[in-house]
């Protein structure tokens, strides 16, 4: 390599730069700086009384994440989430694919207008559908028990229950969200080749052997993105029990980031938020390197 | 566009027409209608405008608290008196003893006494209590004179005995009392009434005392009993229809409910219902000293004009007129003369329990505190936790809590 490429190389490749740069610089304050900070304030106690006078705020190091680590509530908030993550995400793509497919179906009748109405609950206002599934939840005169009381079901206190409000705050979940992923799953569906259904077909595969063998395995990609971004967002739940149950019935639908929320902005220890924040953030980077490393040994990318 | 720019440049300083403009904060109902209270103010003071900003209370802990971050703090603001000793931690609300004791018009002893002192933190006063709150109870007249009882009990031990015959009349179906899991109130009302303080002056929770733990003791008893049903406020779709079915004699609740409750309630049970003051156990006791403050934040650059709105706020004409609009009960005794709150019969229990009212701890962590406090006793309710272990465990979250403030104080930055 002589110098004049060496320099053009140099050229090419600050020019690179000098193009990335307002996206650098967005991502930079508004990233990177922010998260910085906030990885800054969690080694302290900030709170109302470092509010008043910066004096009284106190380095604390490690503290806050020890403190937190012994924080029962934090355990149980942590528990929450996993049960809301592990049962609530197969249960949102099961329905999200499963609609997909019937909507993909050669068979299916009006499909814009399935599409749209199976999609219409993700462009809806959350607060004023929890508003709705609160009546339909009940325990006394709610649509549900009454529907269940029709086979035979005891009436469920569902809402009230601490055994019962996470399912109900899952089965409310997923009826949000699946048609979000439905539409990325039918997005995938479309893309694969129907030559390739044909030659199944002629070689006498069935309709369980093509989706077996053809669907899934072409569609793996798509499942693999929808699966991270599910779980991410399965993660941050939040505004779910923050409108149907406020945490309750004996903070059974805590979730981490409601946890979080209660300490940063109704309690205003930030520092204590922060370190939450951070744990959150680590346990997602986590999860994710493992989803993808799984997906990549299974030769899915 | 230009206007609203021009009004918003101007809005702290004089305005353009010479005028003062007073920012003033208040929450909800209140917000709304303290602006049909300020012609009469503007005409008496033509040099003072006033700027109302009405905000929610579900927002308006955090939006104060994010004002004071942002240096952006009205001049005159509504502060729930619980909250108070938060704001003067913060340094935010301005001390008021030099100016009440040359008050023509604020005289502090025609206040309720236990609603006064929650506005004296440490000797300062911070705060002139603007409406009053506590909690005592709304019954049924009907189901309690079926149970056998003529009046209402003053004791806990005649409460809970008309309960049990409630109950024992009522099946299984209904119940004595409604103490919704979800409210700490109740209980607080009931660990007021005791000698002890709930927060040492040392800094440390007081939960173990005999006192706390008889109060819990008779409070987890009441749904032990199946007295009261084990269901949260937002099982209980409307409190006021299952009020009127007859599902429960008993229910804690504040002022507000007198107007809500002629309003809401069936035809049938108007004329069957009641207040009475809370019991004690030993005759009729202390309930909760609530209520809202108005202050002045220290920032403001006009406290003189927004002393006088306070003075004006806290005349006996406009204290009845704001009770007349919203049903708020006025915070000193003289307003209370007044014909339609004086010949208002719901209201007499209210003023019977207001001179036997005690305010709450006044740190800044009371407000969580009190939370775990509720979080607890609906672990001794609904999962059995024995009312020593959740002493013990209130002990150990509020000394945790209260930790920085231990540490303020041996700082000599907090007492």
């Amino acid at each position: 390599m002589d110098d004049g490429a060496g320099a053009r190389l140099m050229r090419v490749s600050s020019a690179g730069w000098v193009f990335a740069a307002p996206a650098v610089l967005v991502i930079g304050v508004f990233f990177f700086v922010p998260v910085a900070g906030a990885l800054a304030l969690s080694f302290t106690d900030f709170d109302i009384y470092a509010l008043a006078d910066p004096h009284n705020l106190r380095f604390v190091g490690l503290s806050n994440y020890r403190r937190l680590l012994e924080t029962p509530l934090f355990w149980q908030a942590l528990g929450n989430t996993l049960y809301f993550v592990v049962v609530g995400v197969p249960l949102s793509m099961g329905a999200s694919l499963g609609a997909a497919l019937l909507l993909n179906s050669r068979l299916a009748r009006f499909k814009t207008a399935f599409r749209t109405a199976l999609f219409a609950p993700v462009v809806t206002t959350l607060v004023a559908v929890a508003v709705v599934w609160r009546y339909l939840f009940a325990a006394r005169n709610g649509l549900i028990n009454a529907a269940i009381g029709v086979i035979g079901i005891h009436p469920i206190d569902w809402l009230g229950d601490p055994h019962w409000a996470m399912p109900a705050i899952i089965v409310f979940a997923v009826w949000k969200n699946f048609g979000y992923n439905m539409i990325i799953f039918l997005a995938g569906l479309q893309a694969i080749p129907e030559d390739l259904y044909e030659a199944a077909r002629i070689d006498g595969a069935s309709t369980w052997q093509r989706l077996r063998f053809i669907t899934l395995p072409a569609l793996s990609p798509v499942i693999v993105l929808v699966s991270i971004l599910t779980m991410a967002s399965h993660f941050q739940l939040f505004a779910e029990p923050y409108v149907m149950t406020q945490g309750g019935p004996l903070q059974s639908t805590i979730s981490v980031l409601y946890f979080m929320y209660q300490e940063g902005f109704k309690w205003w220890n930030l520092g204590f938020a922060s370190a939450v924040a951070f744990l959150l953030f680590l346990l997602m980077f986590a999860l994710t390197l493992m989803q993808l490393a799984l997906a990549r040994g299974r030769g899915w990318q | 566009m230009t206007g609203l720019a021009a009004a918003s440049l101007t809005a702290c300083g004089p305005a353009r027409d010479g005028r003062t403009r007073l920012k003033l904060w208040a929450m909800g109902r209140e917000g709304e209608v303290v602006q049909a209270l300020l012609p009469a103010f503007e005409r008496a003071n033509p040099g003072i405008r006033v700027d109302v900003q009405q905000l929610p209370w579900s927002a308006a802990h955090e939006k104060l608290l994010t004002a004071f971050a942002g240096d952006d703090l009205p001049d005159v603001g509504q502060i729930g008196n619980t909250w108070l000793p938060e704001f003067v931690a913060l340094g935010a609300a301005e001390r008021l003893n030099g100016r009440v004791a040359v008050s023509t018009s604020i005289d502090p002893a025609d206040y309720f006494a236990g609603i006064w002192a929650t506005n004296v933190i440490d000797g300062g006063l911070y705060g002139v209590p603007w409406y009053v709150d506590t909690r005592l109870l709304f019954y049924r007249t009907d189901l309690l004179s079926r149970a056998g009882s003529p009046a209402p009990p003053a004791t806990w031990s005649q409460w809970l005995t008309d309960m049990q015959a409630i109950k024992a009349a009522g099946g299984p179906k209904q119940f004595a009392i409604l103490l919704p899991l979800d409210e700490y109130e109740p209980l607080l009302a009931l660990a007021l009434q005791q000698p002890e303080p709930l927060v040492t002056a040392a800094g440390f929770g007081n939960f173990r005392s005999p006192g706390f733990k008889r109060a819990l003791r008779f409070y987890a008893d009441i749904f032990a009993m199946g007295l009261a049903p084990v269901a949260t406020g937002s099982e209980i779709a409307n409190v006021w229809t299952e009020f009127g079915r007859g599902y429960f004699c008993f229910y804690i609740s504040g002022p507000w409910n007198i107007g809500e409750f002629k309003r809401r309630l069936p035809r049938s049970i108007r004329g069957a219902w009641m207040t009475a003051p809370l019991p004690g156990p030993d005759g009729p006791g202390a309930s909760i000293a609530g209520g809202s403050s108005l202050v002045i934040f220290n920032g403001s650059r006009h406290k003189e004009a927004a002393w006088k709105l306070i003075e004006h706020l806290s005349t006996r004409e406009v204290e009845d007129r704001f009770h007349a609009l919203t049903g708020d009960l006025p915070p000193r005794r003289g307003a209370w003369g007044d014909p339609e709150l004086a010949g208002d019969v719901y209201a007499r229990a209210f003023a019977d329990q207001l001179e036997r009212v005690r305010p709450v701890p006044q740190t800044p962590e009371w407000e969580r505190i009190a939370t775990e406090m509720g979080l607890v006793a609906e672990q001794v309710v609904r999962s059995g936790l024995s009312v020593d272990a959740a002493a013990a465990e209130l002990d150990r979250r509020a000394d945790l809590i209260l930790e920085k403030r231990r540490w303020m104080m041996a700082q000599g930055r907090a007492s």
